[in-house]
Formats: structure tokens, sequence, C-alpha cells
């Protein structure tokens, strides 16, 4: 809830340090619920350039991106939104990252696609009532009335005389003054900036080196650092050889290391040298002797047995049930009971996991790829005693996160490693580090049951098996997966009367966790392809049999724009059109895939088509972009690569042998973005799940083959 | 001591004959635009040129380059009015913009050779390129964009 308006007490002023700058900002008491409580950062914070938006007595406004930058665009759209209401011109704002400090900033995970619809509203109003005070401000120094002023490309302008002052020569006077206790914000009609597809702020210094990622951060007197983990997920060390190693040029000490994996440690034996390549080198000439008895030795194929015994004879844990679909089930002669499966997958961002990390006696600072400062902040600080205003994060721009830096791992090794040598470090993880060691998505494998009556489904009951991300905490345990009916469609549950979801607990030691879009990335996949063979079941259009179902206006106009941009009702014979709509993080995707057979008889796809309602949205090209990637990421999950486990040990190890989609393997992908008012939803991953079950329904449509279990190879199809 | 150009600028350089031309650039020259992302010739992230000729610096001795003239992201323009960066920025081509160094540098030899280069061209040329994020769309709009800049008078 909102509060209350920014109040003067409350209100951060600025003076001393270079000039005086108007600073705003918003603080979040440790004991908020939500980040919705505005009030402002407290005077007894003092200067604090973590304001969320500062102008300088130049006119030049400096942003602080709470969120980090992977690629999502954040380093774009919290400036675009700032800009609008501010009246500032973009090129007139500089970006910086926020250190992690949630008592500032609220809550920093980059993740569940929340950075926008977490913070727009706030954003709106923060900027607004700056404009505001500045205006007030001229239009005293002027003694005319406020309205006749108003604001337009960093200056407050008298209408009548034209007279004009820039927000430099301003700061001074509205850092003095109460802000205003209402705001009008402007209508969505009104916006100059925002909903406009921009040119990305980042794009320059990405395109000519200039861009600071974590691996691209050197500190004075810095060493390399890299680590040989036992490649068993929990397994230990017994002894290490380390002479060879200590031979090779620049490397200068090997030792052990443990690093936290949830609760649990994995033993690893270090290599410090005097460049990456040393320390590879060194890396190399290690002897090492592990313990592996007693740990995880599990085949890929295994997993999935036990699923599938697990699904057909255990209920599992109820949670979500509406009517009594078991009742009818049992009862129909028209129904199908399937199985749907989905892989492991590594997140494989391109910047492998790095950190830089300095721990002095009475501080640590650390610099890296980092989605949420605000956790490595608290973490280091419980693990290293230290306390958390020591404890200093600073965010890089990430090459890619998906989740993975999201993970407290490396952050952990990092400091500790940098304790036992007493100097900076950069830990530099390789292809094959990123690619073996987790933690993966995990690979779930879903029960279908459905029955069909006079054309109309009667009964649904979903059952899924796989590891639970919330398990690592063990008293989650014996809990049904909270995520698992993420993906799947609200509107769904008015008109399916009789439909059940359980989770039937699988426990297995191997590390997973969240993966772009989290469960929906795999749920999406059962439960939309079941919803296709339902469609089937009972001799209707996918398109229209969902139509039926979506009774949600929303929904209904997106399937309606899905129709039309993708020409599914002219669609020819030789072509198999797909469908799947998925929602999650508050949007809703619809994508339909077509494909058709290539001279030699393969199967490849021509077109996606993608349609996104994401509510109030700023940059329609950049959800444009998250959407193409999305597909692209999609497409990889569902037809290249998986992790697999032989033996407890992962079997691939670089993209020689986990394979990403290339350029060759792109089909085009078109995207629309519903235009509507309601609040913003995610953006950077609800554009996956839809892809494979809208795929291998297309599949399906040309073949009459029913694909289940992901990944498959197009060629083989 | 081996001796290379990078970037017009000559360097002595006194390390391991064998360590990787990545390496050198990033940890000895300071160069950070030129990327690490596999270490195995596998995604492209570390493109340069090497007498202008796309290279893996991740598996490219600095024996190899002893003598040579190397070009990184970092000399394609810093001030960002290389066509091709024109391009990329027009089309919003970077999300996290890791690979895109790896991405420039191999589209700039691909039009230096074929100045009018079809799709399956580019897909041909670019698909030692990995990018995680899925840009490959508008990497391709952007080359033909680019391509389509020379024919009006662009110097690459």
């Amino acid at each position: 809830m909102e509060t209350n308006a920014i109040s003067r007490r409350n209100f951060l002023r600025v003076s001393g340090l270079a000039g005086t700058a108007l600073c705003l900002g918003f603080y979040f008491p440790a004991n908020a619920k939500n980040e919705q409580l505005i009030s402002a950062t407290g005077a007894e914070h003092g200067f604090d350039f973590n304001a969320w938006m500062r102008i300088d007595t130049n006119g030049k406004v400096t942003l602080t991106d709470h969120r980090a930058e992977m690629g999502q665009g954040s380093f774009q759209s919290i400036p675009q939104i700032i800009a609008e209401e501010l009246e500032v011109d973009l090129k007139d704002i500089s970006v910086v990252f926020a250190q992690g400090n949630p008592d500032k900033f609220g809550s920093q995970i980059t993740g569940g696609s929340s950075t926008i619809r977490g913070s727009y509203k706030k954003l709106l109003k923060l900027s607004a009532t700056a404009r505001e005070m500045l205006i007030t401000a001229a239009a005293n120094k002027w003694n005319v009335p406020a309205a006749e002023c108003y604001a337009e490309s960093g200056h407050v302008i008298h209408r009548p005389s034209g007279k004009k002052l820039n927000y430099g020569d301003l700061v001074t006077d509205a850092s003095k003054l109460s802000p205003p206790a209402d705001i009008k914000l402007k209508e969505i009609s009104q916006y100059k900036l925002i909903r406009k597809p921009l040119q990305r702020l980042d794009t320059p210094m990405k395109t000519n080196g200039e861009a600071i990622f974590g691996l691209d951060k050197k500190l004075p007197g810095m060493l390399y650092a890299s680590v040989e983990r036992n490649p068993r997920l929990r397994g230990k060390l017994k002894s290490f050889d380390a002479s060879a190693a200590m031979k090779v040029p620049g490397v200068k000490n090997v030792f052990k290391i443990q690093m936290m994996v949830f609760n649990t440690t994995r033993d690893g034996v270090v290599v410090i040298a005097n460049s990456t390549w040393a320390a590879m080198q060194g890396r190399k000439a290690l002897k090492v002797d592990w313990d592996e008895s007693g740990f995880e030795h599990v085949n890929t194929a295994d997993i999935y047995k036990q699923h599938e015994e697990l699904l057909q004879k255990e209920e599992g844990l109820s949670f979500k049930k509406q009517g009594d679909p078991d009742d009818i089930l049992a009862k129909s002669a028209n129904k199908i009971d399937v199985i749907y499966q989905t892989p492991y997958q590594a997140h494989a961002a391109m910047e492998p996991l790095n950190c830089v990390a300095h721990y002095q006696n009475d501080k640590i600072e650390i610099w890296g790829p980092i989605q949420a400062p605000d956790w490595v902040q608290g973490d280091i600080s419980s693990k290293f005693k230290m306390p958390k205003e020591k404890v200093i994060v600073n965010m890089t721009f990430l090459g890619g996160g998906f989740g993975r830096k999201a993970f407290l791992d490396y952050t952990h090794e990092a400091v500790a490693i940098s304790k036992e040598i007493g100097g900076p470090v950069q830990v530099i993880w390789s292809r094959e580090d990123d690619v073996k060691q987790g933690p993966y998505r995990a690979g779930i494998s879903y029960r279908a049951q459905g029955a069909i009556e006079n054309g109309e489904i009667s009964a649904v009951k979903f059952k899924m098996a796989g590891q639970n991300i919330d398990h690592w905490n063990t008293d989650k345990r014996g809990t049904a997966n909270n995520s698992t009916t993420e993906g799947f469609l609200k509107p769904y549950y008015d008109s399916i009367k009789n439909i059940s979801f359980a989770d039937v607990p699988y426990e297995m030691p191997l590390p997973n966790m969240w993966w772009r879009s989290v469960y929906a990335s795999t749920n999406g996949f059962g439960y939309e392809s079941f919803i296709n063979e339902l469609a089937v079941l009972g001799g209707q259009d996918q398109l229209d049999f969902r139509r039926k179902y979506l009774r949600d206006e929303r929904c209904q106009r997106l399937i309606d724009r899905m129709e039309e941009v993708s020409g599914w009702k002219s669609r020819k014979k030789n072509e198999g059109f797909g469908v799947a709509i998925t929602e999650c993080f508050d949007s809703t995707v619809g994508q339909i895939v077509k494909v058709s057979r290539r001279e030699d008889g393969k199967v490849k796809i021509d077109k996606v088509w993608a349609v996104m309602d994401c509510g109030w949205y700023v940059n329609p090209d950049i959800i444009k972009a998250q959407v193409e990637g999305s597909v692209v990421m999609a497409l990889g999950a569902a037809t290249i690569h998986e992790i697999t486990f032989k033996d407890g040990l992962v079997e691939q190890n670089n993209f020689y042998d986990y394979l990403m989609p290339r350029m060759s393997d792109i089909p085009p992908v078109e995207v629309h973005i519903m235009e509507n008012t309601a609040d913003a939803g995610g953006v950077g991953e609800p554009g996956l799940p839809p892809f494979a079950p809208a795929l291998t329904d297309a599949i399906f449509d040309l073949t009459g083959k029913r694909i289940r279990k992901l990944p498959f190879k197009l060629s083989e199809v | 001591m081996i001796n290379i150009t990078v970037n017009g600028q000559r360097h002595d350089i006194d390390a391991d004959p064998n360590m990787p031309l990545l390496w050198v650039i990033r940890d000895i020259l300071g160069l950070t635009g030129t990327k690490f992302g596999c270490g195995a010739a596998q995604c492209g992230a570390c493109t340069v040129h090497l007498n202008g000729e796309a290279v893996r610096s991740c598996v490219t001795k600095l024996s190899r380059a002893a003598g040579q003239k190397i070009v990184t992201i970092e000399g394609l323009s810093l001030h960002n009015n290389h066509p091709l960066q024109l391009a990329w920025n027009e089309m919003n081509v970077p999300q996290c913009g890791y690979c895109q160094s790896g991405q420039l540098m191999s589209a700039a030899v691909l039009l230096r050779e074929n100045p009018n280069p079809t799709d399956q061209d580019i897909d041909d040329a670019m698909s030692g390129n990995i990018c995680r994020c899925g840009t490959y769309q508008r990497i391709r709009a952007a080359i033909h964009k680019v391509a389509a800049m020379q024919t009006e008078g662009a110097k690459l």
C-alpha cells in the first residue's frame, strides 16, 4: 500500500560535499512488509549517493539502478521511466549500479521479472515529485503562480513570459521545499518516452569494449584463482599433491577451499597465480584424491524411471483441487493418461561465473556479476561474521544471469579465498566448471489425466514429480512445491470445474535452482501440451478450444490477436500450426509455431508468432528483444541440450557437448504487444514457457506424432 | 619478449609463449573488451583480428602472434562511429552484451570479404558465435543494414 506522501521530515535533502544537489529516494525499514511502503530516505542517513535520483547544480541527473543489468534492460527502462515524469532528456541522465543495501533499496534481487513491475509506480511518483518541486522553486524565484510554469528538457519555463531556468539553477531552492502531497501522474496518452522503442543506453559501451562485466574488474595487486572442485556434487577432498602445480610459472599458492552450496559444502583445491592462464595451468597440474564414497551415483535414466513409478503409485501432496476429478476420471470412457518429461538444464550464461573479493580485517568488498547484491551482503555478513554495513557488494554488468547469478556459492568461495591469501583475488570459473557444477533447473515429470464428455473437459488431474528448489531449506520438506501451478492460466479454473494439481515429492541431492521463468519453464510444457491433447480428444481446434475455456477478457483479446497475426485460419495443408499460452510473473504470452517439411523430409520451424500481454510497459523494443531471446533459449532447451548424469557425474563439459542454438538454428520470431492499462507485468521470463508446447503441437499437427519428452531432435521427428 | 602490435600500438610481452592471446590481451594489456566464454574455440566471444583474419584468441598462442598485427574490439572504433556499431545501436542488438565484441569482430570480417551477404552467408559466417540471450535475429538484420550502408558509401 502506498501510505504517505513523501514528508518533509523524511525527505532527503543534501547540501555539502561538492555543492548542493536535489536527491530523492525511498527508505525501506527492515520491518516493512513490502516495497510499496513509500517514505523517503531519512535525513539521518546523511549524504547518500545511493539515493535513487540526484540532480546536481549543473543539471546532470544521476540515477541509481538498484537492480542488475543482465540483458533484460533495467539500465534503459529505469531511466526511461524517470526521464518521462522528470522532464529531462535521456542523454542528460547517467546511471550507476547500486551497492547491495536492502535498507535503502528494498529487495534488489533481479528475478521473477520484477524490476519494472515492482518499482515503476514509485519511480513515476519520485520523478514527478522532483519535477513539481523544481517548478515551484522557479515560480517562487520569478514570483509567478506555479500553474503558469511547466517543465521540459531539464528546464522550467514560464509560459506567459517565456522565461526559462535550468534544473541545475533550481536544485538549491528546490531542496529546501516540502515535497507536494498530491502528485498527478501523466496519462499514458501523454507519454513522450515511455512506450517508445528508444535505443538502449548501454549499447554504445557494449559495442566498443567499455562495459565492465564482473570478469573485467581489476584491482591493484589482484591475484587470479582457479578452483578444482569435487566433480561429485557433494564429494569431499581426501588429499592433494601441489608440487607440479607450484612449478608452473606464476603460481603462488595452492590450498584447500570449501564452498557453501545451500546448506552443504563442496570441497575444492584452489590455485592462486598472477594471471588467469597461470592459475588454469597450475590447476591442470594438480593431483587430487577425492572422497566419493557415500555420495550420489545417480544416472539420468533412473531419475525419470523413479519419477514415473512415483507418479503411478503416489497421490502426492495436494496443491490445488476443485470439484472431484478422481471420481469423474474413474467413470469416464473418453479419457487420456499421459506422462510429459522435461530435462535438467544448465544456465550457461556467456559470462562464466566469477567474483572479485577483497577481505580485509575491518571490511569485505566484492565486485561481480551479481543478481542479488542484497542477498550476497546478508550471506557474507553472516558467514564471515562481519557487520552488514562493512560488507560492500558492487554490481557490474552481468554477461547473462538467468537465475544462476542469484546464487551465493561463488561469492562465498571468493571471499573465503581472499581471506586465506589476505589480499584481493578474482576467482574465474572455466566453462567446464560452469556447465558441470550446477545448480541446475531440475527435470520434471508430469502425469496428466483428463476426460472429455460431450466435447467438454469434464476433469483434469495433474501430478508433478521432480526436485523442489524449496527443499534445500529443510523446514520446507513435506510441503507441496509452491510453484506447482506456475505457468498455468488462472482463467481455466473458472471453466474447468473439476481439476487438481499435486506435487509428488522427489528427493535427489543434485543441486537445483531457478532458471529463466523457473517452474513455468517446465510446467508450461506439461500443462499446455495436455490442453492441446484434450482439444484433439474433443475434436476441436486448439485455439478455439482455448477461447472456450479462457473466458477472461484479456485472454480473449490475446487469442484474437494470435489468430489474426499468424493467419491461423488460413493455414495450408502441408503446414503444421501449434499453440500454447502461459502466464507467469503477471504477464501472459501466447505463441503460435509454424512448421513444415524440408525437401529432405526433415521438420523445420518456419516461424514463431508471440503475443505478449504485460499490461503497462516501458520500451516495446526491449520487450520484443526479450521475447525473441526467450524463444531462442526455449528452442535450445526443447531441441538441443540437456544436462545428464552418469554415475553421479555430469556428462557434459563445454559448448562442444552442451550445444547451444546458433544463428543457423533459429526461426524468425515476430512479437506483438497487447495495449492495455493494467498494472505492469514481467517481461524477461514470460516469453519462454509457451514455445516448447506450441512447437510440439505444431509437429503433431504436421506429422500426427505427439512428443511428450524434451529434449527431442528436430532432425529425428 | 614477444613483440605484438595491438590496435596499432606495439607491445613487448614477457609471458609464456603458450599463453593464449586472450589472456595476454585481457590480463597483461588490460583490454577487457575481448571476452572469455569457453576456452575451446566454441563460442566466439574472444574473437579478434590477427592480420585481418578473425581468430579465436582463447586458443591462439602468443607465439603465433609474434610480430603480427592484432585488432580487438577497442580497435574497431572507440567512438562508436563504425558502421557496425551504428547499426548495432540503431537496432538495439545487445542484451547482456557479453558476446557482442566477438559478434562484431566476426561480422567485420564477413562484411569485408562479402559486402552484400545473403541470410545464408551471414548464418554461415556467424554460426561460430554463440549468443545465449538469443540476439541472432537482430544481428542478422544489423549486418544487412551495414551492407546497405556500405553500398551507400560508408567505410568499414
